[in-house]
């Protein structure tokens, strides 16, 4: 151990910092802001937002690079994701601004805290020790926990939030416990460090102990990522939650729970992947089973989701537990999508929203073929590509998974994913059937607020669905990359 | 001077972005989506008819080959070209879209450019599916076609029409799904997906049985056959006339395509070692399937069970082959069953089509299906009557028409495997007519049932020529099918060669 204090080199860190400070910056500006300019406040935000981008693509590395001791990295797989998660969150911006509106929560906190938890996923991305993951991971949750609980007067997000909390500090108390063991074997925290040592540990003693400690960080992960049987917070967050909320917990932090998976068991216990593949294989049959099974009888629109990322989960474990490079490459390239596919399914159902009127159930949707074509082939594309019906990218992203799985000999897994894959497309299919299918209700107004930003950005997000499942090549090379 | 242009791009793509375009124009205008619609389907029919001038019939060999990279990461490649067996395919759906757009001019007043946009769209994703030579692509056209479809159905469907729909897709998708993982199972050994390097794949026996079955889900459910029909008669009962049409007189035929592109030549071990499976299949359905059509009340629901009989023989013609060849008759027979099959894959995409604009004709002025609120139509239709009455001797399979080509052509090639296997198959003839030719005279023939009946007008200028059109192609294809037969020698003869050399 060097205990003289090195100067970190900041430039790897530059998007957080840069993030940090506009945050703050947001703040202080929107507390002077009277509430007739609070668009001023969503143009700061997307503006960081913007920013990090940029500052992601300035300092992205050709080789991986750490700082702050080893405990920070920098390589591909960060830069991708950390892209996806800023401009997935600028997304959830600007389709909340209409729903926040309507129900009187136009308020700056709601862009502030959403900021601090991207920061969070940031570092989640970036990190490079356990401590550090879970300090992302803090930071993530609590501004989560209270955007949840942010309009105060609503029963259930009140409830939901509470819910989200108690389950939330117990899987952050296991992980923590986890990582806790480790740091009892192994005396480090930092992932090479801890790596090489469960190596040699390995071989020589203490295995009953490394599989402990492994449970406890596969438990935590899995109730973060919201695998069966890890998922009862789920559903009820989901629907508790203000849609804005849903909208943002659906999709940036599953690309951060991701990253979290690949630094805890990929980078950090890639030793012991026999041990955890198992579980992981168990945990994806569960959450694509009773994912797609139970979504069926859901009537709540946002419900019916929640399950449906729960099977979605079991498909990007899959990825995982191939524990090939081809095999993180397609999980990470099936995130990406699944968070692009969210985006547009809570997008149209913000959309929908007006003063007075939640729009949260599937019957909600009816007829919208017919008093908005647009929007109703919007949501089309996304269930399809939900489904993983060609063209859209939801096939090449099962494709990869799948190809992922065969190709280490699981093709009974393979089989087993398809199948489900089957339930799970009848309740996209019912979702197109109301849309499509069925008559407006009469007491429905068809007046949709007509947004041009939103419209524009909308569309776009539907539209690239196409465009990736026709040419996936444009993000799987950087996926590829990632873990070459 | 059409060597240099890349015909079957143009001609999947010229129907999508068509499509996209009456999509755009939008329900304000539907006899401007009516026109554009009419125009993409013509030029698409005359994209496609180059494939035929300019066929080169000496060679089994790919032409109008384009590939290009796709998907570098999965050696997933953008791999296009015909050969004897999909250049009559395609040449059917460009043909079966144009008569299809003509036959629901007037009839479909809700949501116009939609349902114009939707078989547009659908058209090139057929024609994909025909010329795909990468399994993958192959797989996203066979796919995505099912979205217009299902959306078609869905909306302009009869009064059952959600439950048939979402049938059909779950039906098909649920299928197509295994076909898929086989897919990647054999990319992972070949590390390639194009559909010639699996032709080309050993595999053993085990592997090939498992893969067989893999497609055989696929296939058959989209042929359909017995006993994976069920979705079928459904979908065409609710499906409006121009859905019904591309159903059966394509769709169908992608089940029976797939044979012939992917089971024979990937797993010719396991097809000869489960041919007794597929045999009994399709001679279940040519019997049992039409003594069921015998006792329908439903005149969509009678077509449609014919069309499971028919394609009956399309497989039991595919999957003969190995004991013609056991039997030591040579491969002249095995030939004549593939080609047979081929035929009247053609033909019953004619006739069948035929068939349900008929039925739709009638549909429109009456609102009804039921046999039994007709009777006597020819006193107050002559014309119409007369049409009818010719397609219905086709579907009988009455020499002169294209229906009696491919079913002599598969059943004289049977009786050079089996006398049984043949014998079950000629009792078609009798069950066809019967079923067909009873269903006219309850419609077509006798007094006049009722005021309705009396009310009827003949058919119009516009159900005229596309009804003649149909006519002329199923007379002429029964009197000389030589130019449909004589593309797809080559073809057929490499396809036997292929298969009658053991892979393990």
């Amino acid at each position: 151990m060097t205990a003289a204090f090195v100067q970190p080199d900041l430039m790897p860190a530059l998007p957080e910092m840069v993030m940090l400070a506009m945050t703050c910056l947001v703040l202080v500006v929107d507390l002077f802001l009277p509430q007739e300019k609070r668009g001023l406040t969503l143009l700061l935000s997307v503006l960081t937002l913007a920013m990090a981008i940029g500052a992601v693509v300035l300092v992205a590395p050709v080789d991986a690079i750490s700082s702050f001791g080893g405990s920070f990295i920098l390589d591909q797989l960060a830069v991708v994701l950390k892209i996806a998660v800023c401009a997935i969150t600028i997304l959830v911006f600007v389709y909340s601004r209409d729903y926040l509106v309507d129900h009187d929560i136009y308020k700056g906190e709601y862009y502030v805290l959403g900021l601090f938890a991207t920061l969070g996923m940031m570092i989640m991305i970036s990190a490079h020790s356990f401590l550090l993951v879970y300090l992302g991971l803090e930071l993530l949750s609590l501004s989560l926990y209270a955007m949840i609980a942010f309009n105060r007067t609503s029963l259930r997000a009140s409830e939901s939030a509470m819910k989200y909390f108690v389950l939330g500090a117990m899987a952050s108390g296991l992980l923590l416990y986890g990582i806790s063991i480790f740091y009892g074997i192994t005396g480090t925290l930092d992932i090479n460090q801890l790596s090489q040592a469960v190596t040699t540990l390995q071989s020589s003693s203490h295995p009953v102990a490394l599989g402990f400690a492994l449970t406890f960080i596969v438990v935590g992960l899995c109730f973060k990522l919201g695998a069966v049987p890890f998922h009862m917070w789920l559903p009820d967050v989901y629907q508790g939650a203000p849609t804005s909320v849903t909208l943002f917990i659906g999709t940036a932090p599953k690309i951060a729970g991701f990253a979290m998976a690949i630094r805890l068991l990929v980078d950090g216990l890639g030793d012991l992947q026999e041990d955890w593949s198992q579980m992981l294989t168990v945990l994806a049959i569960a959450s694509m089973a009773l994912g797609n099974v139970i979504a069926i009888a859901q009537t709540s629109f946002k419900r019916m989701l929640a399950y449906s990322t729960i099977s979605h989960v079991g498909f990007i474990l899959l990825g995982i537990l191939a524990t090939t490079a081809n095999g993180y490459a397609s999980a990470m390239f099936y995130t990406i999508t699944y968070a692009i596919t969210a985006s547009v399914a809570f997008g149209v159902l913000l959309v929908l929203n007006r003063k007075g009127f939640e729009a949260e159930n599937i019957s909600d949707l009816s007829g919208l073929n017919d008093s908005n074509p647009w929007y109703a082939a919007l949501l089309a594309i996304a269930m399809f590509s939900m489904a993983g019906v060609p063209p859209t990218v939801g096939f090449y992203a099962k494709l990869t998974v799948l190809q992922a799985v065969v190709q280490v000999d699981m093709v009974w897994l393979a089989i087993t994913a398809v199948l489900f894959s089957v339930i799970g497309l009848f309740y996209y299919l019912r979702v197109i059937k109301v849309m499509y299918f069925d008559k407006p209700l009469a007491e429905q107004e068809t007046t949709i607020k007509e947004a041009l930003d939103v419209k524009l950005l909308l569309s776009a997000n539907s539209l690239s669905l196409i465009l990736l499942g026709v040419f996936p090549s444009t993000l799987m090379v950087y996926c590829i990359l990632a873990f070459s | 001077m059409y060597a240099d242009w890349p015909l079957l791009s143009l001609a999947i793509w010229t129907p999508i972005f068509g499509g996209i375009l009456v999509l755009f124009a939008g329900d304000r205008e539907p006899a401007g989506a009516r026109k554009i619609a009419l125009v993409v389907s013509l030029l698409t029919f005359l994209l496609t008819l180059p494939l035929y001038t300019q066929f080169n019939s000496g060679t089994h060999l790919m032409q109008f080959v384009e590939r290009h990279e796709w998907v570098a990461a999965f050696n997933i490649e953008y791999y296009l070209g015909i050969d004897g067996i999909s250049m009559p395919l395609i040449l059917l759906t460009s043909f079966t879209t144009v008569i299809v757009v003509i036959s629901s001019w007037e009839v479909i007043q809700y949501r116009v450019s939609q349902y114009m946009a939707a078989f547009l769209i659908m058209e090139g994703f057929m024609i994909g599916t025909f010329s795909a030579l990468d399994s993958i692509l192959f797989y996203v056209f066979f796919e995505s076609m099912l979205i217009p479809m299902f959306l078609v159905i869905g909306i302009w469907g009869g009064a059952n029409r959600i439950y048939a729909t979402l049938k059909f897709f779950l039906y098909t998708f649920i299928g197509s799904v295994l076909m898929l993982v086989a897919l990647i199972y054999m990319y992972s050994k070949s590390g390639s997906f194009a559909i010639f390097d699996f032709h080309y794949l050993r595999l053993s026996l085990t592997e090939q049985v498992l893969i067989f079955l893999a497609f055989l889900v696929a296939f058959a459910v989209k042929v359909p056959m017995w006993p994976v029909h069920t979705w079928l008669p459904d979908a065409h009962v609710e499906a409006p006339t121009g859905g019904s049409v591309i159903l059966a007189a394509i769709m169908l035929k992608i089940g029976g395509y797939g044979f012939l592109r992917f089971s024979l030549p990937i797993t010719p071990d396991a097809s000869r070692e489960l041919d007794w499976l597929i045999i009994t299949m399709s001679l279940t359905a040519v019997v049992y399937i039409g003594f069921v059509a015998l006792v329908q009340r439903d005149m969509k629901k009678l077509i449609a069970y014919s069309s499971i009989a028919h394609m009956g023989f399309v497989t039991l013609g595919f999957f003969i082959v190995f004991r013609i060849i056991n039997s030591g008759n040579g491969e002249q027979g095995a030939a004549l069953a593939l080609e047979g099959g081929m035929v009247q894959m053609v033909s019953h995409g004619f006739i069948s089509g035929a068939m349900f604009l008929c039925v739709g004709v009638m549909y429109d002025r009456m609102h009804s299906r039921e046999i039994a609120d007709y009777g006597g139509v020819a006193n107050t239709m002559p014309i119409f009557a007369a049409f009818m009455v010719f397609f219905a001797m086709a579907n009988a399979g009455l020499p002169g028409t294209s229906g009696f080509v491919g079913e002599f052509m598969v059943i004289l090639a049977s009786f050079k495997a089996s006398f049984w296997i043949a014998f079950l198959a000629a009792t078609t003839l009798i069950l066809g007519a019967a079923y067909t030719l009873w269903m006219v005279k309850r419609v077509v023939f006798g007094e006049i049932a009722n005021d309705n009946v009396r009310a009827l007008t003949d058919i119009n200028k516009r159900e005229f020529l596309f009804l003649a059109i149909l006519a002329i192609a199923v007379l002429a294809l029964g009197l000389w099918p030589d130019p449909l037969v004589d593309v797809m020698h080559a073809t057929i003869d490499n396809l036997l060669n292929h298969i009658a050399n053991s892979k393990i």
